[in-house]
């Protein structure tokens, strides 16, 4: 898609789309949203700049691999599952904590932790299958 | 939701309260492991070199979870978590029986013995495409699968491990492996299609998916409920996974053609779990039902091992005799689902753990023999006795394992299973069994006789590849074979404990609720 409009909006709508699916992310405790379509929106991004500018931009922006990205995400779930080993609770138990910056309070929750790695596995595994797609179009 | 320090909320309706002591993680050891070692493998996926260490580093960690949460099955009965701390069957919970624990270690135990023979059969391209992460997270899979008590979450572990396997099958891209994972693919959709279905239907009836909660509430909707049908579903689905006769077709045509280290896992591995879950649901949910259907299983049974070994026979690619001498001994596992009795069934388990470390050890053997003899044709693989004596004598016990014959461990399963037909009066089921004993010995006995007894008749390789490696992981399955065959009390022991644990439903009901409550 070799449009100028194109070219030239992709790189702003992709960031836009990727601060909207952190909002997402971390509205997902409460009310709809989650890691799941949160990753979703990130790896829709990453798939529009990539149609619109290449692969190897999107590649070189990440810097990480698709793929590494989703094991670092499956790794962080699956240890904020075993916070609560230390706890004598079982596997996946959430726990909760309240930590002060800078006068604010912030509640930080393992559940928080296991969505985030939900949103890395996702953007990762998406991402990975976008970019391998777009990869054999352009060739 | 964090739960404000003023408010003092009764917690004991909606949560388990009782502290959970570090041992009791030894349920979510087996599969917590694997993930996390496979998300490492994925994050270095660049560091090639480190993969076989960290893949044998972190199996070695499950198989030792595996131990100590057998010796703890067998100490003190089953094993349950609830993830998350919510009561079940509101949280899914991971139930640990003499049975899945078992398996569960039988499996690991191959595994490591994989993972350690790839380092020679997987090269350089094969880990950067991502051989030893596939290989963790199946056997997440598999432990999850042997371990998990809820039946849709024994669904999403075969999901795991199906999707796993997937990435395995086609490592390489090679035109044959893409058309043999085509076939696997949709036949295993087909029967995961199945599976799902009917555990819809299940939950349709029940209104729960707990397994322990299913068994205690099937004696009260048994009346209306169409649990037969269920029954049939779930006989079709997992005979799908497990290769029984009529709907094995997918099995031989696509294990011959992954890396061997990847047949010899599949065939040793995964074929159990479907055997697994077929002994779960149907012994433990459905007792009744598999009683009406003990008839059809019967013949099923014969014929998948009567025609699994004569596919076999019928072969001249060493991995499709294999193949088929897989499914035969799928053939005889379902004999003792037929019968049901507590002999029949430890039979059945017992022949399990005989047939994973036998099966791969047997695929790993056409291995080092395709290394040495530059073939997996038996038209051109001659000669090994003169070459490689050694060979010749795993091969040796390896065949007279599979054939059940003394000194090695396929005996004792057979004898068991015989024993407990003739004494359930169906002497044509045993007949059957020595009768596939009997062909599984022509059939192996000809791979024997064409490919290490034969003087050579055709060049081999200019550089035989070095089977030192592979001495070391057949000497490490040959070992418990003939442990197990020469002294099997203490297997057998365990083989009847985890017959026990699925036919005596109420304990294990009585640890998932432990004073009924939840009803």
């Amino acid at each position: 898609m070799d449009t100028l409009i194109f070219r030239t909006i992709a790189p702003y709508l992709a960031s836009l789309m990727v601060l909207f699916s952190v909002f997402v992310l971390l509205r997902g405790h409460n009310e709809p949203g989650g890691g799941f379509i949160g990753g979703l929106i990130a790896a829709s991004a990453f798939a529009i700049y990539g149609i619109a500018c290449g692969v190897a931009p999107v590649r070189r922006a990440l810097y990480f691999h698709p793929m590494a990205i989703s094991g670092f995400g499956l790794l962080l779930s699956a240890l904020s599952g075993a916070v609560s080993l230390f706890m004598d609770m079982p596997f996946l138990t959430g726990q909760w904590t309240e930590i002060s910056v800078l006068g604010l309070p912030i509640d930080l929750s393992t559940v928080l932790f296991f969505d985030i790695g939900v949103y890395f596995v996702v953007v990762g595994s998406i991402t990975s299958i976008a970019l391998a797609l777009e990869e054999r179009e352009h060739a | 939701m964090a739960i404000e320090p003023g408010h003092a909320v009764d917690l004991s309706g909606a949560m388990v309260l009782a502290p959970t002591t570090p041992a009791d993680w030894l349920v979510v050891g087996p599969v917590a492991i694997p993930i996390v070692t496979g998300a490492i493998l994925l994050m270095a996926r660049h560091e090639t070199r480190l993969h076989a260490s960290l893949a044998v580093v972190g199996l070695l960690a499950t198989l030792l979870c595996n131990i100590g949460l057998l010796a703890r099955v067998l100490d003190q009965g089953p094993l349950v978590m609830t993830m998350g701390r919510w009561l079940p069957p509101f949280g899914i919970s991971f139930a640990a029986d003499a049975l899945g624990a078992s398996l569960a270690l039988v499996a690991t135990l191959v595994a490591v013995v994989c993972a350690f023979f790839a380092t020679a059969d997987i090269g350089a391209v094969g880990r950067r495409y991502g051989f030893y992460p596939f290989m963790m997270l199946m056997m997440a899979g598999v432990g999850g699968s042997f371990l998990t008590g809820d039946i849709f979450n024994l669904y999403v572990w075969f999901e795991v491990f199906l999707i796993s396997s997937f990435g395995l099958l086609v490592l390489g891209s090679q035109h044959r492996q893409l058309d043999g994972a085509t076939k696997y693919a949709i036949l295993n959709l087909v029967g995961t299609t199945l599976f799902l279905t009917a555990t819809a239907l299940l939950y349709g009836t029940f209104g729960t998916l707990n397994m322990a909660d299913i068994a205690r509430k099937a004696d009260g909707v048994r009346e209306s409920a169409p649990l037969t049908t269920l029954a049939v579903l779930y006989l079709l689905a997992f005979g799908m996974k497990a290769a029984a006769f009529p709907v094995n077709f997918w099995l031989p045509a696509s294990y011959h053609t992954p890396r061997i280290v990847t047949a010899a896992l599949f065939g040793g591995v995964l074929t159990k779990v479907g055997i697994y879950a077929l002994l779960r649901t149907l012994v433990m949910l459905f007792p009744p039902e598999l009683e009406l259907l003990s008839g059809l299983i019967a013949w099923i049974a014969a014929a998948t091992m009567v025609i699994g070994i004569m596919g076999a026979l019928a072969q001249t690619d060493l991995r499709r005799v294999l193949g088929f001498v897989v499914i035969s001994g799928v053939g005889v596992m379902l004999a003792g689902l037929a019968l049901g009795t507590s002999e029949g069934l430890a039979g059945t388990v017992f022949y399990a753990f005989h047939s994973m470390i036998v099966m791969t050890a047997l695929y790993l053997l056409a291995g080092v023999m395709n290394g040495l003899g530059g073939s997996y044709s038996l038209s051109k693989l001659s000669g090994l006795y003169a070459t490689n004596p050694l060979v010749a004598a795993f091969a040796l016990l390896l065949i007279l394992a599979a054939a059940g014959l003394p000194p090695a461990s396929g005996l004792w399963p057979k004898v068991m299973l015989v024993r407990a037909s003739l004494d359930s009066g169906q002497p044509w089921l045993a007949f059957a069994i020595l009768a596939t004993g009997l062909l599984t010995t022509l059939a192996l006995g000809r791979v024997f006789i064409l490919a290490i007894w034969r003087p050579r008749v055709a060049a081999g390789p200019k550089v035989p590849a070095s089977p030192l490696l592979g001495y070391v992981a057949l000497t490490a399955l040959s070992l418990p074979v003939v442990v197990m065959g020469l002294y099997p009390d203490p297997i057998i022991a365990v083989a009847e404990r985890a017959a026990d644990a699925i036919l005596n439903a109420p304990a294990y009901i009585g640890t998932v609720f432990p004073e009924g409550a939840a009803q």
